[in-house]
């Protein structure tokens, strides 16, 4: 089949951006979506040109680092699925489809179609974790945990921190990729002890990040690829509001001597 | 160049507690003092850089993804080994210790093995205390699964998920310590070089995959956690972006190189469907539990799958293997599936394929339970061939996976040159010529988590070097080798892509040193690979400039060193005239087909020695000794 291609080109994080119209010709459709981009880019190179920047890595849906935003939907549209994981079945002859990149606030375009997501990482590190060191763990099997909750931490946990949900958003909100975290340690025991200053902390990195505000409209859930479900904002929210009344926000300087 | 393996008397069960006790150490309050560059962020690199920040020392760590998070050990699905006997089977630590030797074709260090073993209970326990939602059981202890060349139970898993939660539990303990200041994080950042000094590792050279900026960093010590190479075969189960530059780079920097020819091609892969192909993906071996391989019996039969009546399909794996059958140990299932196919019975595009079907397994358990088990691997399969792996079988081929080579280390995982140690497949030390499922994981995590905050600690006590400063000549001059290469690859605007010089490259190596090599494939293959490097050199067209995101320099920087790479791999490949493991050489082989090792001339190590531009590389020979187990042959019948 022949596309043409609507892609967002831009020169660097400085630069302006804009469409730029390119044709796409013979593609097959057993191709992945990106491994069309390469063939595209192939022919950019040899004609002299610049070839269109995108992320990639492991090219089968786990690692997180493709992020494309194709006809409006955060991954193509498919339910479940990646960019990397997309395939041209999906698209006819003579298509014409708009390619661009996350657009958010925190996640500013790098170049073209790539951005950076390193918001997602303060946040992490701002309290996504169980505070312990290498050498000190119990025996494995002496901490039993229930089935169920076991299978709810990893529902969360399944969470590739594309963005996707982000990029979806019309407020840009990361609620959906900070409740997978939130949830996965609140569901286990081992996530207990930091609990409520965890969920604090994280939430915020998320607003010092520039992310918007959640109104449930559930578009992140719709587009994630891992299909995490919004059940976890609620969990969110309640783990918040729960901290708060607790009132357990970490005041400096007042550890244990 | 000398090999002392280093490792310690004593008995093997007692070698590891010796060596920790005999081990110098560095007081707290001295730790703060010492700096140590780690590159990688995946498994063994995030596990190392947390536990040493955890220690005191100050940690700067480099990764080229855009987030640690993501490196390639994310993508391992099936699990990960650890001999606690959990299941009551009969497991030990000496049990997965021999597995695991036999499984590398004894071609393994016994006493790194053995600590491997040893520290995988541990590496459990850390996981599971960090939060890794491993699968469970109804009474809520943890559940494990069988695994390929193991007759017990001691794979634990997270779905189809492992590596990315243990990878998740490696990442968020290293962001505590971003978090803390013990560790600074450089990402979107390759190294470039290793900066030696006085003879010891010192420090690096990197690119920032932003700006450009080729920038040098100092140290007392410096880790590789760079992963394998299996790019150099341009299709493999790799992420796009792994390559071999930093391994390359120290290797030329006086790095000893080991084994390069083992090389790891899993059976169970989506075959290649065009031309525009630039990843495999993996189906995990787990699948072989229920599915059974075949082919037609007969040449050319080009019939759709069901209408080939039982009697005319062979089943042969079941066939030549009864005893472990559909699961067979990945080199020998792999190689199958090859014969097969250069018999002309394979099918699908380009008779590149076998059957993995499911047809029984879903008489005898009901399609929902199959869903049940596989369904993330049916959808996957689905969403890359379109095809319904329910109603039809899947249609699977071998794909490089993993390299059991790597930059050679002794028993503390220092490499030939001082200050610079190697973890995780980076190294060459504990899978030998065939490495077993589940083990990569645990082993980037023994290695990161238990091995390396030991040793790197005996190594700034007892090397006692001065702290170097980043205006010294050697900085200088690294940094400034670099700026040269870049501007010599963007300087000569010929007339081919980077990717076809890598297509070609990788074509040549999977078919002459893939699956099966014989001497005259080799020798073949080390005319070409120098005629290519050199048009390379020539005719290479690379976009764009150096001060800018430029992701064509980033692949014509590890293309570059992929096609020096080749040469040492396919001239290890054609030295070791024996078939072991990965490793098959046509001409050594049993009558009935399988592999034929020689003991008596090649139960070493090879590790080779960069000799200077042009040189052929130097061989350097760690004997193996096997002072526990017998030498055996392998035997999966």
């Amino acid at each position: 089949m022949n596309l043409t291609l609507r892609v967002w080109r831009q020169k660097d994080a400085q630069s302006e951006g804009r469409m730029v119209t390119y044709q796409a010709p013979e593609v097959l459709p057993d191709m992945s979506f990106l491994e069309m981009l390469d063939v595209v880019n192939e022919k950019l190179i040899a004609k002299g040109e610049e070839p269109i920047a995108f992320d990639s890595d492991c090219r089968e849906g786990i690692c997180g680092t493709c992020s494309m935003v194709i006809n409006g939907k955060a991954h193509g549209g498919q339910p479940g699925t990646t960019v990397c994981q997309l395939h041209m079945r999906h698209f006819r002859d003579g298509d014409t489809i708009i390619i661009e990149p996350w657009r958010a606030r925190a996640f500013p375009v790098l170049k073209d179609l790539v951005t950076d997501r390193g918001a997602f990482d303060r946040i992490i590190e701002a309290g996504g974790f169980v505070s312990v060191n290498t050498g000190g763990a119990p025996e494995a099997n002496s901490l039993p945990i229930a089935k169920t909750d076991a299978d709810t931490a990893m529902d969360a946990a399944a969470c590739i921190g594309c963005g996707a949900c982000v990029a979806a958003c019309k407020n840009a909100s990361a609620m959906l990729f900070v409740a997978a975290k939130v949830s996965h340690l609140a569901a286990l025991p081992q996530g207990q002890i930091e609990r409520e200053q965890r969920v604090l902390k994280m939430v915020k990195a998320m607003d010092a990040a520039g992310f918007g505000n959640c109104t449930v409209t559930g578009s992140c859930e719709a587009v994630c690829p891992k299909e995490i479900s919004l059940d976890f904002i609620a969990r969110l929210n309640r783990e918040y509001g729960k901290a708060i009344l607790i009132n357990t926000v970490p005041r400096a300087g007042k550890g244990g001597d | 160049m000398k090999l002392d393996a280093n490792i310690p008397a004593g008995p093997l069960a007692l070698k590891w507690d010796r060596r920790r006790f005999e081990m110098k150490l560095v007081n707290p309050a001295n730790k703060r003092k010492f700096d140590v560059i780690v590159v990688g962020t995946g498994l063994a690199g995030a596990s190392a850089a947390a536990s040493l920040a955890e220690l005191g020392y100050k940690v700067q760590a480099f990764c080229y993804q855009d987030s640690p998070r993501r490196a390639h050990s994310i993508a391992a699905q099936g699990g990960i080994n650890a001999a606690k006997n959990y299941q009551n089977d009969g497991d030990s630590i000496y049990r997965l210790f021999y597995d695991t030797i036999k499984g590398g074709d004894f071609r393994a260090r016994e006493a790194n093995v053995h600590r491997l073993a040893q520290v995988s209970v541990n590496i459990i326990d850390q996981c599971v205390a960090q939060g890794v939602p491993f699968a469970r059981e109804y009474g809520g202890l943890l559940a494990n699964r069988s695994f390929g060349g193991a007759q017990v139970s001691r794979t634990f898993y997270a779905r189809g998920q492992t590596g990315q939660q243990l990878l998740l539990g490696a990442y968020q303990a290293l962001c505590r310590q971003i978090s803390l200041g013990a560790v600074k994080m450089f990402p979107r950042t390759e190294m470039l070089d290793l900066v030696v000094v006085n003879g010891h590792a010192k420090g690096i050279v990197t690119r920032s995959l932003v700006t450009g900026e080729i920038t040098a960093h100092a140290a007392d010590a410096v880790i590789l956690a760079t992963g394998g190479y299996g790019n150099v075969f341009y299709l493999s189960t790799n992420a796009k972006g792994c390559n071999v530059t930093a391994s390359w780079r120290a290797y030329k920097k006086g790095a000893a190189f080991a084994n390069p020819c083992y090389t790891q091609i899993h059976p169970t892969c989506i075959p290649v469907s065009g031309d525009h192909q630039s990843k495999l993906t993996l189906m995990s071996e787990s699948l072989r539990n229920d599915g059974r391989v075949w082919v037609p019996k007969k040449k050319g039969d080009n019939r759709p799958s069901r209408q080939i009546p039982e009697e005319e399909r062979d089943y042969f794996l079941e066939r030549k293997y009864p005893s472990f059958g559909n699961l067979a140990p990945r080199d020998i299932s792999s190689r199958a599936a090859k014969e097969v196919c250069d018999e002309g019975r394979g099918v699908g595009p380009g008779g590149l394929g076998v059957y993995l079907d499911f047809a029984d397994a879903i008489k005898r358990i009901g399609e929902a339970q199959v869903r049940e088990k596989y369904g993330n691997l049916f959808d996957m399969y689905e969403k890359i061939t379109g095809e319904n792996a329910y109603q039809q079988p899947m249609r699977i081929y071998p794909a490089v996976h993993y390299t059991m080579g790597g930059l050679w280390v002794d028993y503390d995982l220092m490499s030939t040159v001082p200050g610079l140690f190697v973890l995780g497949e980076a190294n060459f030390s504990d899978h030998g010529a065939n490495r077993l499922g589940a083990s990569a994981l645990m082993q980037g995590l023994a290695d990161g988590y238990f091995v390396a905050p030991y040793t790197l600690g005996h190594y700034f006590a007892t090397a006692k070097q001065p702290k170097v400063r980043l205006d010294q000549p050697e900085f200088k001059k690294a940094a400034a080798d670099m700026q040269e290469l870049t501007k010599k690859l963007l300087a000569i605007n010929g007339k081919r892509t980077v990717n076809s010089f890598h297509k070609e490259l990788g074509t040549m190596m999977w078919e002459k040193c893939g699956m099966a090599r014989d001497e005259k494939g080799l020798k073949d293959l080390l005319a070409q690979i120098p005629a290519l490097r050199e048009e390379f050199w020539k005719n290479v067209k690379v976009a764009g400039k150096n001060e800018e995101l430029n992701q064509n320099l980033e692949h014509a920087g590890r293309v570059a060193d992929f096609l020096e790479f080749a040469e040492l791999l396919a001239q290890d490949a054609l030295h070791r005239r024996e078939s072991c493991g990965g490793h098959f050489r046509s001409e050594y082989q049993t009558d009935d087909g399988e592999a034929k090792r020689d003991d008596e001339n090649f139960a070493y190590v090879a590790a080779w020695e960069y000799a200077g531009p042009g040189r052929p590389a130097i061989l350097n020979k760690e004997p193996l000794v096997y002072d526990e187990v017998h030498m055996s042959t392998r035997s999966y019948k």
